[in-house]
């Protein structure tokens, strides 16, 4: 129950206390009262958490001799927030808000520390009200998973009702998903979703929702505005474009990566431009990008499984290779050293590899710049051995992009072609010279004071 | 008399007691310092507040939100990104968690038995993370004090907050150095009822936190919050009590100040004022050609002097709450606060400040007002006079009812001021990221092994076993060279009075002279004193020396250069031989009397390479031999 076991689970048991209930523990001559509070999974089983009247939280351990009683039935928090009145005005555009698990806005109840996530409309409009003036907002849940168990089956959920959303009353759609795998299901939905009517967005955060400092507000009504405003008729990602709360990147689903553990502005697109930004709730693009052509909105989503993701490092066994061969994958992308390259000694398991049928396409793991396979005879001998090269791709991309090729054809001349051709923006033709960031540090000669 | 005063009054003190630790940052491993220039770095943020339960947001919290601003961090070299709320913190640091345990129990409070890091919310900016970190880490302490008993309510750790440097219309400036140093918070219960005890007692804590050599000295590393309460008055929390000597002065000015409020309610119970209308005028025409040079230059960047009436406040505006500070200037603060605005004007003190006796005429014909009535008058931009005259109205109605409740800061005179409302109880929740911490009997047995010695204690050692007087004894137990004097009368063998009086009056005085004495290592002590233990310098050299060695030079050097390379006792008899031979006619005619003017040529000669007593002994035994002729011959 909340997170108890053992001990504690037994004595809160033996006076039917739940948590939220007021308990009195006595002993070694102090008292301790408060409220009491879930468990991390982490603790103890010889602790009850109780929140005191300060607000603080303590732990009270289960000595001998130790008795605790209920002095108070909890109150059940109540979930419901007075609905600000709303109603829908026509003349505001209509924007979908699928969940996928990630919290883009939530509450805290001080009474006892708990956080609730805020989803639906009205919750939303509540914790963010400068919504109000954006969209008329439905909102719609697809799954409750967090980010990094997100599946292949789950992007096709996704996409289909990013779909059904858009081709029945959206103009845009932005789905809030965990910032960790968002780079990979913006690359899936890019690849699936054909003949956009409008913005596919998908939105996160880096700090969680229930702290003032949170980055959630400001990229979901961004997220919001480019759904609402733009004519951006492609999958992409909206989040903070720099460590202040100043102003939003929209980088191209194909083209984005999760670039810092924990920064605000971890986002970065690879390669190219990110399409635009948003300040302001106002847009600024910086490139081309698709519009909507009319027509229905298609799902294209088969994606094949077996397929593996290898970064290559020195002295890397070529049973690797191998073992993946026996296990059925039908596809491996390399995540190769600089231009595109592997130990010569793993040559003969990627020739073993083509000669199977298996698809193995080369990326780099410098992640910017492009492989070019013709520089050194290692590269050469890679081509000539079949290996498919990934031009400026992410690695991560191009992983997703060979499921959504072998789910097209098992062809392997078709799926090389596929694999070289630009589907959504994932290829970049030219590589830009002012796209490859670098450390902002400047040197310092401040005295710190005694 | 006076303290029972008080206590008629139902006055109710308590006090909270902030203290640096001398260790790293919390929550990272950033050095714990600060910087006096402006980093090149900035960050620009903003906070909102949360949604809490039942959809309010703390008062406190909506306060700062009304005021609107974002914050400008200031990066100094010692903020990571944990500092900026980008990177989740690090686990407790544990010599900080130490310490605070060490507190507690010299405090004689019971540590909890397992500590959870909470989360309470602040958005002025204060906090990056729009929360300061924070932990309860015992209760029930309590301090013997001469007056009896103190309670120590809760001993909490926490993480102190940035600096505030600067501001401007649209944003606070905070330098995040100070954000993450950890602090021991110990809070009193609101048990005192006279002015005087709670700085008796807030005196003994910071000397028992000093004991245990691990806390930060020095102007801003302890800080005092004080909350003061009288009968049908309310509860104030006075922030930034820097000296302890002003607590009684706050203490007393607050009661001055509570009591004048209560009279201002009950005049204006009497005069059967009703509540104060929001109704905000625009009376800028009326100073077109004014000659007050704020509102003319106000006007001229295209702002508005904006009025509203407070009806049968007349003569109450400008009455005095402390001294020098009057109703208005309540008012005043209001509207600094929330408007952002430099003042305000109001008809109690008006015609004034170039306002003209006609203008003064023409805004209570505007307003309608009667004598009774006053008026108060903003001149700044539209939307921040605006918001400043709304919060002059909510706090004119506050004054109908009673004394609110507030957070306020203390000024040098003794004087407060209005920060923000008294935050609401409950705005603390967990720190999710991280786990809580078990303390068990192992850990607390350890602390205990190494608690310092009780003060009185030590003092008692120092008297009976070093012989220092009662009165260096005294200095000694609560210096901060406490650990360095025990290591050097532990290693040398030298008068502990000697190095006591070296560590506490002669580097003062040198730093008086504006030695740089903050230079001089530890090392130089011990090798001063190990010279003077082996008979090779003279205990009258050591100012000399330090002094040189402030100045950049090693010990050796120092000796060296000032020639006191140490006299041997051949040698001193050799030159008290000579002495005697150059004064003949002086020992003829004195004797030993002669001891005395000799001792001053002698000691000129030889001052810091020998000992005084020893010159004193040989010249002595030399005279005494004259004397013993002078008799026989
Ligand atoms: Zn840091």
């Amino acid at each position: 129950m909340f997170g108890y076991q053992g001990k504690a689970l037994k004595t809160l048991r033996s006076i039917s206390a739940k948590v939220g209930d007021r308990l009195r523990i006595e002993k070694a001559g102090q008292i301790h009262e408060g409220i009491l509070m879930p468990r991390t999974e982490l603790g103890d089983p010889n602790h009850l958490v109780i929140k005191l009247n300060s607000g603080y939280n303590i732990g009270v351990r289960l000595t001998r001799g130790a008795k605790v009683s209920k002095v108070g039935v909890g109150r059940v928090p109540k979930m419901g927030l007075p609905p600000p009145e709303f109603k829908p005005d026509p003349s505001k555009p209509s924007v979908s808000i699928l969940g996928t698990g990630g919290t883009i806005a939530s509450r805290v109840d001080y009474r006892t520390g708990a956080v609730y996530p805020a989803f639906t409309a009205k919750e939303l409009y509540a914790a963010v009200p400068e919504l109000v003036g954006l969209a008329n907002i439905r909102t719609a849940p697809v799954c409750n998973v967090f980010s990094e168990n997100m599946t292949p089956e789950l992007w096709i959920k996704i996409a289909r009702a990013a779909a059904r959303e858009l081709n029945s009353r959206a103009r845009g759609v932005v789905i809030a998903h965990g910032t960790d795998t968002m780079g990979y299901t913006a690359a899936a939905l890019s690849f699936a979703l054909k003949n956009l009517s409008g913005p596919v967005v998908l939105v996160g955060s880096q700090r969680s929702s229930d702290r003032p400092s949170s980055d959630a507000a400001l990229n979901l009504l961004s997220a919001v505005s480019v759904a609402s405003k733009s004519d951006i008729a492609e999958v992409c990602v909206v989040m903070h474009g720099s460590a202040e709360d100043d102003f939003c990147l929209i980088h191209r689903g194909a083209k984005v990566r999760k670039c810092h553990t924990s920064r605000r502005d971890t986002f970065q697109t690879v390669n190219d431009l990110p399409i635009g930004m948003v300040r302001g709730g106002e847009i600024t693009t910086l490139g081309g990008y698709n519009r909507a052509k009319g027509g229905r909105v298609r799902v294209d989503a088969r994606f094949d499984p077996m397929v593996a993701l290898v970064k290559v490092c020195p002295g890397m066994k070529p049973k690797v290779v191998d073992s993946l061969l026996n296990s059925g994958y039908r596809g491996i992308v390399l995540e190769g050293t600089g231009l595109g390259h592997t130990p010569e000694y793993l040559f003969p398991a990627i020739k073993r590899a083509v000669k199977r049928g298996t698809a193995v396409v080369m990326t780099s793991q410098c992640l910017w710049g492009r492989v070019d396979m013709k520089v050194y005879s290692t590269g050469r001998d890679l081509l000539q051995l079949g290996v498919i090269p990934g031009e400026d791709m992410l690695p991560e991309v191009a992983w997703v992009k060979l499921m959504y090729a072998l789910g097209q054809t098992k062809n392997p001349k078709k799926v090389s072609e596929l694999m070289r051709k630009n589907l959504a923006g994932e290829i970049t033709p030219r590589t830009r010279p002012d796209v490859f960031p670098k450390p902002a540090f400047t040197p310092t000669h401040s005295q710190a004071r005694k | 008399m006076r303290e029972n005063m008080y206590e008629k009054l139902g006055l109710k003190v308590g006090f909270e007691i902030h203290q640096e630790l001398d260790t790293h940052k919390l929550f990272c491993n950033c050095p714990s310092v600060l910087y006096d220039v402006e980093p090149a770095l900035k960050v620009k943020r903003r906070l909102r507040p949360t949604q809490s339960e039942l959809g309010e947001v703390d008062r406190a919290a909506l306060a700062e939100a009304i005021k609107g601003k974002g914050f400008r961090y200031q990066v100094t070299d010692n903020v990571c990104l944990v500092e900026l709320d980008c990177e989740p913190p690090h686990p407790v640091n544990e010599e900080a968690l130490d310490i605070a345990l060490e507190v507690a129990l010299l405090l004689n409070a019971k540590p909890v038995d397992e500590i959870h890091v909470m989360r309470k919310t602040i958005i002025d900016g204060s906090n990056t993370s729009g929360f300061q970190r924070t932990m309860l880490i015992a209760t029930e302490g309590y301090l013997e004090t001469k007056k009896g008993m103190a309670r120590i309510q809760t001993i909490c750790l926490e993480e102190d907050a940035a600096r505030k440097v600067g501001e401007d219309a649209e944003f606070i400036d905070y330098r995040l150095d100070r954000l993450g140093i950890p602090l021991v918070e110990i809070a009193t219960g609101p048990d005192f009822t006279d002015p005087q005890t709670p700085a008796e007692v807030a005196l003994m804590v910071g000397q028992l936190m000093r004991a245990t050599s691990k806390v930060k000295r020095g102007i801003g590393t302890i800080r005092q919050d004080i909350n003061v309460s009288i009968r049908d008055g309310a509860r104030q929390e006075i922030k930034g009590v820097q000296e302890l000597a002003l607590i009684p002065a706050v203490i007393e000015r607050e009661v001055r100040r509570q009591l004048a409020l209560l009279g201002v309610s009950d005049e204006l119970k009497k005069r059967g004022a009703t509540e104060v209308a929001r109704e905000i005028v625009d009376v800028s025409k009326i100073f077109s050609g004014t000659r007050c040079k704020v509102i003319a230059s106000v006007l001229a960047r295209r702002g508005v002097v904006l009025a509203v009436k407070l009806p049968k406040f007349a003569g109450l505006v400008g009455g005095e709450l402390q001294p020098g500070r009057r109703f208005g200037t309540e008012l005043a603060d209001y509207a600094k606060v929330y408007g952002g605005v430099g003042g305000i004007f109001h008809t109690d003190e008006l015609p004034g400040y170039g306002i003209s006796v006609g203008e003064v005429e023409k805004l209570r014909g505007v307003l309608r007002a009667s004598p009774g009535d006053a008026v108060v008058i903003v001149a700044a931009g539209k939307e921040s006079a605006e918001k400043a005259l709304g919060a002059v109205v909510v706090r004119a109605n506050q004054a109908l009812l009673a004394v609110p409740e507030e957070t306020r800061r203390a000024l040098p005179d003794g004087n407060t001021e209005f920060m923000r409302p008294l935050p609401g109880a409950a705005r603390m929740y967990v720190e999710t990221d991280i786990p809580p911490m078990v303390i068990d009997e192992k850990r607390l047995e350890q602390i205990r092994k190494r608690l310092p010695e009780p003060l009185e204690q030590r003092r008692k050692r120092y008297v009976e076993e070093y012989g220092l007087s009662r009165e260096l004894a005294e200095r000694m137990s609560l210096s901060e060279n406490l650990g360095l004097f025990e290591e050097l009368v532990r290693k040398h063998a030298v008068e502990p009075t000697l190095v006591a009086t070296t560590l506490e009056e002669t580097l003062v005085g040198l730093k008086r002279e504006g030695v740089a004495v903050d230079n001089i290592q530890k090392a130089v002590f011990d090798e001063i004193f190990s010279l003077i233990a082996k008979g090779e310098l003279a205990k009258e050299a050591v100012p000399d020396v330090l002094r040189e060695v402030a100045g950049g030079i090693g010990v050796q050097d120092a000796v060296q250069r000032l020639g006191l390379g140490r006299i041997t006792e051949a040698e001193l008899s050799k030159m008290v031989s000579e002495v005697v031979r150059e004064n003949w006619e002086l020992v003829k005619k004195r004797g030993v009397g002669a001891l005395q003017p000799l001792m001053g040529v002698l000691m000129g000669k030889v001052r810091g390479r020998v000992d005084g007593k020893l010159v004193h002994q040989l010249l002595e035994r030399e005279l005494r031999k004259f004397e013993f002729r002078t008799e026989t011959s």
